[in-house]
């Protein structure tokens, strides 16, 4: 039984990770009605920004937490008034096109000016080391983003339940022109919404950097687990992309223990199972087409 | 009088590719090659996006299992080429079934994230299940002995196997005209203008998107099929999203509201593509910025903006 306190903490940290991911991919689904294929690419884009800033530049770590997710966000606000206002008039199958040709032109940009080399970057002196937990030493790095993960899912339940600028966000994503109809600006909110998703991702990405390999494939990989997070949780969930994110990391943290042979299969075998047995997800309600 | 004109250059298209080896540098037998092949993979991708209406990002999967089966057979088993064509074509159309599956029953956005997914677990697959697919290397060292009906064929030499991938392509291609111009691909058609109105007729929506994503699924197989021999390996690249992206391209490039859109869209991608690849590495993003500006502003492609234009100019 030794092996189930490290599993469940291991569970835990990949799952609050996934969790901050996946929820900002749920929160511009909700408001803009589009699933963001370039997700994963501002996610690794952060990775990248933490690791310049960190490894080549030297910084302190805090500075690139600080900094980096801000770098991404205003990407996401230049994607967004020079790219996709062309296209929030159209078809739903026209954004799923232009996120996924920007999801093209931030791996490959990434992959020229870095390399498809594996790059590092080291956890701070303070979150360096083990110490020891249930029994066995566990990464204090873990802990932090254990706690990050937490620190975030009770700040984004804050905004969305006790702030004016949630409510704004939620009437937006409820009813569009009705929001508009009452004097609220629904351009800003829907560039708002969209560079505060990729802030999320961003950070995401600066969190992960230290304990995931840095590579231009990090993106492609964090976006297929977002998705399955989402079909397992429900599209547009709040509540949904948490429980998706726990159960993803509970697959990466029990399955690679006790069947590491069929760990890049399982979660796809999940995401089949819910699919047949609740398609719209566990909090999922009236995707059916 | 116009569509007569179109058939008219259609056939004088197919004269050329024909007499190509006798005219063309050796190069561009190659290059044609790949068109022809591409081109197939990008019209079997339409049949589900400009045809029924779902964006699939996941399609590569039916071309890698196509050039999987096709390597393998020919590697281990040694039969001719046209038997290992029917053998992926079956095996990609079944996996499309199975895969198909899970993905028709939602909606458009679904539908996208899940064939991506599901398109990357089968690379997935390919990548690690060392012991069968050989990882990363991929299958390579397999030869055609015969093409199969008791042809002689020289299947070595690229000009012969050029005009059988023209044979193939055309042939292939016409099945899916007969199809998208039948009345279940009126239905297909109607689908993806109102599915809400085709199911209140009592059809099926479901069972329809399905059997029009297996036959995609299909001939995506037999693209790949062709592909693994005149690459001389079938690797994990094969299924990896960034090939799934360029059936995407080509049906945008050159118009997903024509029949033949896909095919004009292939042979631009491959031209382009073999221009820009002498200047710059970076193709895959000079790619992504070409996909995008088109989504933005030229969304009709180019063949479809020039086949509206013509074909409302008055006479």
């Amino acid at each position: 039984m030794s092996g189930l306190g490290p599993a469940l903490l291991n569970s835990l940290e990949m799952g609050l990770l996934l969790f901050v991911i996946a929820v900002g991919l749920n929160i511009v689904f909700g408001v803009l009605n589009i699933i963001n294929f370039a997700h994963g690419a501002l996610y690794m884009l952060g990775a990248y920004f933490g690791y310049t800033l960190i490894s080549i530049l030297g910084l302190p770590f805090w500075i690139a937490l600080l900094t980096a997710p801000l770098g991404v966000a205003i990407i996401a606000v230049l994607i967004d008034r020079l790219m996709l206002r062309f296209i929030y008039d159209r078809d739903i199958a026209d954004s799923l096109l232009l996120t996924f040709a920007i999801m093209l032109i931030i791996s490959e940009s990434v992959r020229s000016i870095y390399g498809s080399n594996i790059q590092a970057v080291y956890p701070p002196a303070i979150l360096d080391g083990t110490v020891s937990l249930l029994g066995s030493p566990y990464p204090i790095y873990s802990l932090f983003v254990i706690a990050m993960g937490l620190i975030i899912l009770a700040g984004l339940w804050y905004l969305f339940n006790r702030t004016r600028v949630g409510k704004i966000m939620r009437a937006a994503a409820l009813d569009r022109d009705m929001a508009e109809a009452l004097c609220i600006n629904t351009r800003m909110v829907v560039t708002g919404v969209f560079a505060f998703g990729a802030w999320l991702a961003g950070v995401g990405g600066v969190i992960a950097a230290p304990m995931r390999t840095i590579d231009p494939g990090m993106g492609e990989k964090i976006i297929i687990e977002s998705f399955i997070i989402v079909v397992i949780g429900g599209l547009g969930s709040f509540p949904g992309a948490l429980i998706g994110a726990l159960i993803l990391g509970a697959i990466y943290g029990f399955g690679g223990r006790y069947f590491p042979e069929f760990n890049l299969l399982l979660p796809f075998l999940g995401m089949a199972l819910v699919l047949l047995f609740k398609p719209t997800g566990i909090m999922g309600k009236g995707a059916n087409a | 009088m116009k569509q007569n004109i179109l058939t008219g250059v259609l056939l004088a298209v197919i004269a050329l590719l024909v007499a190509l080896p006798w005219f063309a540098p050796y190069f561009y037998i190659f290059v044609f090659t790949e068109i022809l092949i591409l081109g197939l993979f990008a019209v079997s991708f339409n049949l589900i996006f400009g045809f029924t209406g779902m964006l699939s990002f996941g399609h590569a999967a039916y071309f890698g299992m196509g050039a999987y089966t096709t390597a393998m057979l020919l590697l281990h088993l040694d039969w001719p080429l046209l038997y290992t064509l029917v053998a992926a074509m079956a095996l990609s159309g079944l996996l499309a079934l199975v895969i198909g599956f899970f993905c028709v029953r939602l909606s458009e956005v679904y539908f996208a994230m899940l064939t991506l997914a599901f398109g990357m677990m089968v690379f997935t697959i390919a990548h690690s299940w060392r012991d069968v697919t050989n990882g990363s290397d991929g299958i390579a060292g397999f030869r055609i002995s015969e093409f199969g009906l008791g042809l002689d064929l020289v299947m070595g030499n690229p000009a012969v196997y050029y005009h059988v991938t023209l044979a193939i392509v055309v042939i292939a291609a016409l099945v899916l005209y007969v199809i998208s111009r039948s009345s279940f691909g009126l239905i297909l058609k109607a689908i993806r203008q109102n599915p809400e109105r085709v199911a209140f007729c009592g059809l099926n929506v479901r069972s329809y998107r399905l059997a029009s994503f297996v036959i995609a699924g299909i001939f995506a197989g037999l693209a790949g099929a062709l592909m693994a021999p005149f690459l001389r390996v079938a690797s994990p690249e094969l299924m990896h999203w960034s090939l799934s992206a360029e059936p995407v391209l080509m049906s945008i490039l050159g118009g997903t509201g024509y029949f033949m859109g896909p095919f004009v869209g292939a042979a631009l991608f491959v031209l382009l593509e073999t221009w820009i690849t002498s200047y710059t590495g970076a193709w895959m993003l000079f790619l992504g910025i070409v996909l995008a500006l088109m989504v933005m502003f030229f969304r009709k492609g180019v063949l479809g903006t020039f086949l509206d234009w013509w074909m409302n100019k008055n006479d």
